[in-house]
């Protein structure tokens, strides 16, 4: 260092080498920094991952299930004319299975034998009966379902190299099944009653179709209520309210609904909806309303913020053209804001199709086969269906949740899709 | 103004109309209406769906709300916004038969449609226990006899198999079990652990004294974290008994039924639970299931007469029949016989003494 120059220079070079020094150890933290950052979205990342490859791992085997081919004689003897509805369809499947195995005698073995078909299979026949009584007298080749003990050994769920008493196929029947392979009649389908059943005890007559149909009505009702309710509160609290006292309190407490548990909505439900009006129980027009009552805040919330990102200066300049404030309104303020609006809408929306716990006290956790046909029909939706599954003791039903948490995680991803594309379509940047 | 007020009466006229509409809606109720026990929901829900599909009535909604919610709902009142049946796996009580009077509910047929075994499982990985349900209450307790000796009460020492019971293995005690608002658990307790307490001299005298006070020794369940309340899930607890072998599960038969190549019952009192363990008695832990009916409704929602014939017909309940097939212990011929004869008749429950 030259003691000779000037103390300008010195100083100078102090500082720049100051600042060198701390430019290493800056560039060292920003680089760690975004290390941090990078790490926790990739495991947030890896989370979902796991997530999807154990949902999907378990579940994707759902959407087969496995056939066996009946040669059936609609025997004249059995059927009835007069007496088709109930006539002993069961007996039919019986007696098609003895013709096919004429060599299994004893009733123990020939119980084994029944088993390995779905009581599904009897319902079928009827079906074919009822639609088409031409077909008594005539030998069909139908394919009927497998029980579920059967369907499950097919897909490997089961093992047959275990000891007898650990299994709840019995030698015999797989001999049988092995026999059935040889001859091509077991087969593995693609799983069309999952999507078009309602539910059932038996899982491989069990499907979505009901959940799904009633999910659907409930959040129809939840969408025509809350929808124009949410935008018209938010545009009241936005535009036309006074700032007092009372505003606030009305805002502190929308804020504070949002934030409420579910399940607090149930019993408001059940209180009011069930008990003092006298709604029909397990209905979707209570579940919408309750549902309704819960993505209430949500969208109020969403609408105005929504509304707040619209610059004064268009509602200033409406005024100035000689709008009344309802027209700067509803024809200036409202179009540029329903972006955000329907962005807000659409995710409360989803989360409500996930919900099962306010849904609890009304009713609509229970077994219901029917597909239900209006508002006030009782029903289930998606989320509280795959909760009734994962309780049932069968094997066969392990999968169906998971198949069943699939498709209510694809509904949910397509609606937050949307979302996102309508955002990203028509926001407007200032 | 006028235009005003025509807007708002019209809007309360619809409002009105709608709601009555609705109510209307509910008064021409088509589907019977079926509440109660989450053991029972398994094979109602089965009649119900094979009721559905071979009449031409709407298959019957059930819920599963407990055997306690679904008598509380039941005993609300007679009418269609109340429920027409309630599962039960126990019996009405008496407080219960009393709500019912006070509200309407007058006429209630009892039906008992067959047993459930409740089992103590492992994993097949180990070895199948072999124990006496004095074993149980030592190992569950919360206070147990004194080890040393005496007729006083200490929180429970035991931490082994091993120290409960010399001739059981040296394993921790890890048990997975059902919450306190399950109706297993309330069996479990009942059948279990009251007759391992009775063993005790000094304890069965305090039962003859003071039902209560017993009941409240036998009752505990220790919270010290060998015996893990598992929920209601019961898969999962079959899950988690295939992930750790010296675990032991309790649920009810079905469950063990379904799940044969993974867990196996464990051995109580000398008896091991399979189906015909059950039926006949030998295997101790097993209660019965009821359904109670309410008369005033048959008549005006369509289908009930079916839905109880179904239930109680030879195919439904019998020993060869499809609920045997789920893993519901039927019961003998002579109790059938009885029991088909109540609901054709629909003999009208009096008292609970019979």
């Amino acid at each position: 260092m030259n003691e000779g120059d000037s103390k300008g220079n010195k100083v100078e070079r102090k500082t720049i080498d100051i600042v060198h020094q701390g430019l290493a150890k800056r560039y060292r933290a920003e680089r760690r920094f975004r290390l941090y950052g990078l790490t926790a979205i990739l495991i947030g990342l890896l989370c979902l991952v796991i997530l999807f490859i154990s949902i999907v791992g378990n579940g994707y085997k759902a959407f087969q299930q496995t056939y066996l081919e009946l040669e059936v004689f609609f025997d004249p003897a059995l059927l009835d004319q007069h007496n088709l509805s109930t006539a002993d369809y069961t007996g039919l499947v019986k007696s098609n299975l003895r013709t096919m195995f004429p060599e299994v005698r004893g009733r123990s073995d020939k119980r084994q034998l029944y088993k390995l078909i779905s009581p599904g299979g009897a319902f079928q026949l009827r079906k074919m009966v009822l639609r088409d009584p031409d077909i008594i007298g005539r030998n069909i080749s139908v394919w009927v379902p497998a029980d579920d003990d059967v369907d499950m050994l097919m897909k490997g769920h089961f093992k047959a190299d275990v000891a007898e008493s650990s299994r709840r196929l019995s030698d015999k029947q797989l001999a049988w099944i092995e026999q059935l392979k040889e001859q091509g009649k077991i087969r593995k389908k693609f799983n069309k009653t999952f999507f078009t059943a309602g539910d059932s005890r038996e899982p491989e007559l069990a499907g979505i179709w009901g959940a799904a149909v009633g999910s659907f009505f409930a959040l129809l009702v939840t969408l025509l209520l809350s929808f124009p309710i949410g935008v018209a509160a938010a545009v009241y609290l936005e535009e036309f309210a006074p700032k007092n006292r009372w505003t606030d309190l009305i805002e502190v407490n929308i804020n504070n609904l949002a934030a409420v548990p579910s399940i607090v909505f149930g019993l408001l439900g059940l209180a009011v909806f069930l008990n003092f009006f006298g709604f029909p129980r397990s209905a979707p027009l209570v579940g919408g309303l309750v549902l309704t009552l819960m993505t209430l805040p949500t969208i109020i919330i969403a609408s105005r913020a929504a509304l707040q990102s619209v610059p004064p200066s268009i509602r200033e300049g409406a005024l100035g053209v000689g709008a009344s404030k309802m027209q700067m309104v509803v024809h200036h303020v409202l179009p540029l804001a329903l972006p955000g609006m329907l962005t807000g809408t659409i995710i409360g929306m989803a989360r409500a199709l996930g919900e099962t716990a306010p849904l609890l006290m009304i009713g609509m956790v229970a077994f219901i086969v029917d597909i239900p046909g209006g508002l006030t029909d009782p029903s289930t939706v998606l989320p509280v269906q795959i909760y009734l599954w994962a309780d049932s003791p069968e094997r066969a039903f392990v999968e169906r949740t998971s198949a069943a948490i699939m498709v209510l995680l694809v509904f949910l991803m397509l609606m937050n899709a949307a979302a996102i594309v309508l955002r990203r379509k028509f926001e407007k940047r200032w | 103004m006028v235009r005003k007020t025509v807007v708002l009466v019209a809007a309360l006229v619809f409002v009105f109309v709608t709601s009555t509409g609705v109510v209307n809606a509910q008064s021409a109720r088509d589907y019977i209406s079926i509440v109660g026990s989450s053991t029972v929901y398994p094979f109602a829900t089965v009649v119900a769906e094979q009721f559905g599909k071979t009449s031409r009535y709407k298959t019957p909604k059930i819920e599963s709300t407990g055997s306690g919610g679904g008598l509380k709902l039941f005993c609300a009142g007679v009418g269609v916004e109340h429920p027409d049946i309630t599962n039960a796996s126990r019996r009405i009580k008496g407080s219960e038969l009393e709500k019912c009077r006070q509200n309407g509910v007058n006429e209630i047929v009892e039906v008992k449609i067959g047993y459930d075994g409740i089992v103590l499982a492992n994993s097949k990985k180990a070895k199948p226990m072999k124990l006496s349900r004095k074993d149980i209450f030592l190992a569950l307790a919360k206070d147990v006899p004194d080890p040393k000796g005496g007729e006083s009460l200490v929180p429970n020492p035991y931490r082994t198999w091993r120290e409960v019971n010399p001739a059981l293995p040296n394993k921790r005690i890890e048990v997975l079990g059902p919450p306190p608002t399950s109706g297993t658990r309330d069996a479990f307790v009942e059948l279990a652990m009251e007759a391992g307490a009775k063993k005790f001299g000094w304890l069965a005298a305090i039962r003859k004294q003071d039902k209560k006070k017993f009941q409240a020794i036998a009752h505990g369940i220790r919270e010290d974290g060998a015996y893990i309340e598992a929920g209601e899930n019961d898969n999962l607890i079959v899950q988690k008994l295939d992930a750790n072998p010296n675990a032991i599960g309790i649920f009810g038969f079905s469950f063990l039924d379904q799940n044969t190549d993974k867990i196996q019952g464990s051995f109580v009192d000398g008896m091991q639970p399979t189906f015909e363990a059950i039926a006949s008695g030998e295997y101790p832990v097993s209660r019965p299931l009821f359904f109670y009916v309410k008369k005033a409704h048959i008549g005006v929602i369509p289908g009930m007469e079916g839905y109880l014939s179904e239930f109680t017909s030879e195919k439904a309940w019998g020993p060869d029949g499809y609920l045997a097939d789920k893993g519901m212990i039927p019961m003998p011929d002579a109790e059938r016989k009885k029991y088909r004869a109540d609901v054709s008749k629909l003999r009208v429950l009096t008292a609970l003494n019979n």
